[in-house]
């Protein structure tokens, strides 16, 4: 069995012997290290005041990045959030706003 | 028996020829022999002339090509006679097999000039005498091993009881017809 | 001692696999092959083995299950000819670029149109440049050993690579014959059991298999798949020669048949080779210094090693049994020829067409050809770079 993979270490300067055959990548979770947050140009923001953790925006987030704790939503993970805006379409309360920028 | 043997068959789709020249690649290669039986390639339709080809011999077989100028031509159906040149690149020294009904002084008219031996079966008559409906292709099996010697009648007598056993183990009553076809056809080509 | 038998091209094919015994076979019918998995699923049905077989609507379906069975963990493989490699066509290049070791038993027939059935090589050679090993055969012998080998080549750790054995459609699938069978227990160990270091059904180490590549990745991606392809030239004389100790025979990259002091000699791929063996002691009778060189292995190419079996003749005949349509040479004649200049022989090098769509090939050809290789040494007949055997003109 073969090490995970440490995908950090495989990037566009790698020359082809570190590339693993037919880019097979062991070990699964490795896109948490892979933080797409940076390609964010809009980022939704919760109103808590708002929210009553109806959880329709938890599924509909294409990153998984509305986590969940004991029935209850967290705070956006905002190294994976790329800025699509399904939550703040989907959210029945106005909880969800999009603000130009990171 | 030569060194080494080629037969080519003509029949018609559905007639068992193909099934004819698989079975004696199959007795000849009980008997130790190298054979090969293959149809001509392509697709088989009921009732279109078909070819299929032997090559017998005592050492591995190599070529891999139709057969051109056979020893042997067995006919399976002799209304091909009309449409197909059964005799084409025939051996003089070999000879050709044909089922038919009609006495041979009628058939070598239809064989284009061809000198070497023929020899007549009526293949339906065997097969109603010995297996009550029309299957063709045992008596057409014996009548070549015998015309062209390709092994002694006894001994293929003895393998194709073996192969019938083998062959028709769920309707063990068939056996016993087909062995009398056999017998009956070494005595009825001529 | 090995057991004497007498089957056709695609018994043969049919009794390798029941030996192999893989984890999964899924097929779709299409002649000539259809006989080979009717065969293995009646194997299936009586008990003898306990393959999966999956009954797909496709052959896009059969090859696509094939890789999905093989990156869950299990060694599979399928059968096909003709339109039926062409409809899995984009999966060959993925089952390479993902590195899944599946095997296809490929039955060769001329790719449709127009419409035929009978034996060419197009279909294979068509499917010369997607990153399949390729192995082909003259006979049944050959169609049944190459099936043997075949996994033990592609799963090597240093291949994985998908291999399929070609086999002439028709005039091998459908021609009885002599063959040696080797017994089940040697080849069972001959073959052992697949184990991968690591498959998508393996609890303690979760993986992805084939992800997307842009540019900054894809082509080292395809530099990985060539080193593959050069590795398994090693791999193949290896497994041969162990191959050789179960067996008794002797395989390479190609056959050579009286070559070593041939002046004048045949390249040739299939079941052709011996129909041309048989012309070469025909012509070796009357003096004539005839041989032939008979490739096996076309993927990896092993260029250098046949060109210095080729260098000291004074002409070859380079048979190809598929157009390429360059409108120059077919491919074996364009690789062959290419390989000729990389190596500094300088020699003539004629590409012949033979055989397209079923056309037959006689003895009385070969021979012709050979007179034709003479007439050009002897500077008797105008050398041309490609010719037609049995074209009607």
């Amino acid at each position: 069995m073969s090490k995970a993979t440490d995908i950090t270490k495989i990037n566009e300067h790698s020359p082809y012997y570190d590339i693993t055959p037919g880019n097979q990548i062991y070990g699964g979770g490795g896109s948490r290290r892979f933080n797409t947050g940076e390609w964010r140009t809009q980022t939704p923001v919760i109103d808590w005041d708002k929210c009553t953790h109806c959880l329709l925006c938890t599924p509909v987030c294409p990153d998984s990045s509305i986590p969940v704790s004991d029935g209850r939503r967290e705070d956006f993970d905002y190294d994976h959030c790329k800025g699509c805006g399904i939550c703040e379409k989907v959210c029945s309360f106005g909880a969800i706003t999009m603000k130009e920028g990171m | 028996m030569k060194k080494n043997i080629e037969i080519r068959w003509h029949g018609r789709g559905g007639q068992g020829t193909k099934t004819a020249a698989l079975l004696l690649a199959d007795v000849a290669f009980s008997t130790g022999m190298h054979v090969q039986g293959f149809p001509e390639y392509g697709p088989e339709r009921m009732g279109a002339p078909i070819t299929a080809y032997n090559r017998i011999g005592e050492s591995s077989i190599r070529v891999h090509s139709n057969i051109y100028e056979p020893d042997y031509v067995v006919v399976v159906d002799e209304t091909l006679l009309h449409s197909v040149d059964v005799t084409k690149g025939l051996s003089v020294e070999g000879g050709i097999v044909i089922n038919t009904t009609k006495p041979k002084e009628e058939i070598i008219p239809l064989l284009n000039g061809y000198e070497g031996n023929v020899y007549t079966i009526d293949a339906h008559y065997v097969s109603m005498q010995t297996l009550g409906r029309y299957f063709p292709n045992s008596p057409m099996l014996a009548a070549i091993v015998k015309v062209a010697d390709i092994m002694e009648q006894d001994v293929f007598l003895s393998h194709m009881e073996a192969s019938y056993q083998h062959k028709f183990a769920k309707k063990p009553e068939v056996i016993e017809g087909n062995m009398n076809a056999l017998k009956m056809a070494f005595q009825e080509v001529k | 001692m090995s057991i004497r038998e007498r089957m056709s091209g695609n018994e043969a094919a049919a009794y390798a696999i029941k030996q192999i015994n893989p984890d999964v076979m899924p097929a779709f019918p299409i002649t000539p092959s259809t006989e080979i998995p009717q065969m293995v699923s009646t194997f299936i049905a009586n008990g003898e083995i306990d393959t999966e077989f999956i009954p797909v609507e496709s052959e896009h379906s059969s090859m696509s299950a094939t890789m999905g069975a093989n990156a869950a963990g299990a060694r599979a493989l399928t059968a096909t000819s003709s339109c039926g490699l062409a409809y899995m066509w984009e999966l060959l290049y993925v089952a390479a670029s993902d590195r899944l070791p599946v095997v296809l038993a490929l039955v060769n027939r001329a790719l449709t149109g127009p419409i035929n059935i009978n034996c060419d090589h197009s279909d294979s050679m068509g499917a010369r440049d997607s990153g399949w090993i390729q192995i082909y055969a003259e006979n049944n012998q050959e169609a049944y050993d190459n099936l043997i080998q075949s996994f033990r080549i592609a799963e090597h750790p240093d291949v994985r690579l998908p291999l399929m054995t070609c086999q002439d459609g028709f005039i091998i699938s459908h021609a009885v014959e002599n063959i040696e069978l080797i017994e089940d227990d040697k080849v069972k160990s001959f073959v052992g059991e697949y184990t991968p270091e690591n498959y998508l059904l393996n609890p303690n180490m979760p993986m992805a298999v084939g992800p997307y590549a842009n540019s900054p990745f894809y082509m080292e991606t395809k530099m990985n798949q060539r080193l593959a392809m050069e590795n398994a030239k090693k791999v193949i004389l290896e497994v041969a020669e162990e191959f050789e100790q179960i067996s008794g025979r002797k395989y390479s990259f190609f056959e050579e048949y009286k070559l070593e002091d041939a002046d004048y000699a045949i390249v040739i791929i299939g079941s052709a080779a011996g129909t041309t063996k048989e012309a070469i002691d025909e012509l070796r009778e009357q003096g004539i210094k005839a041989g032939l060189l008979k490739i096996r292995v076309f993927r990896p190419f092993p260029d250098e090693a046949i060109v210095n079996a080729l260098k000291h003749v004074k002409a070859m005949a380079i048979m190809d049994r598929a157009e390429s349509f360059s409108a120059c040479g077919g491919p074996i004649g364009s690789e062959l020829k290419a390989a000729l200049f990389d190596f500094n022989v300088k020699t003539i090098a004629v590409n012949y067409f033979y055989g397209i769509g079923g056309r037959d090939y006689t003895v009385n050809d070969a021979k012709a050809i050979y007179q034709d290789l003479i007439n050009y040494v002897s500077g008797t007949a105008d050398i041309e770079n490609f010719k037609y055997i049995g074209l009607r003109k």
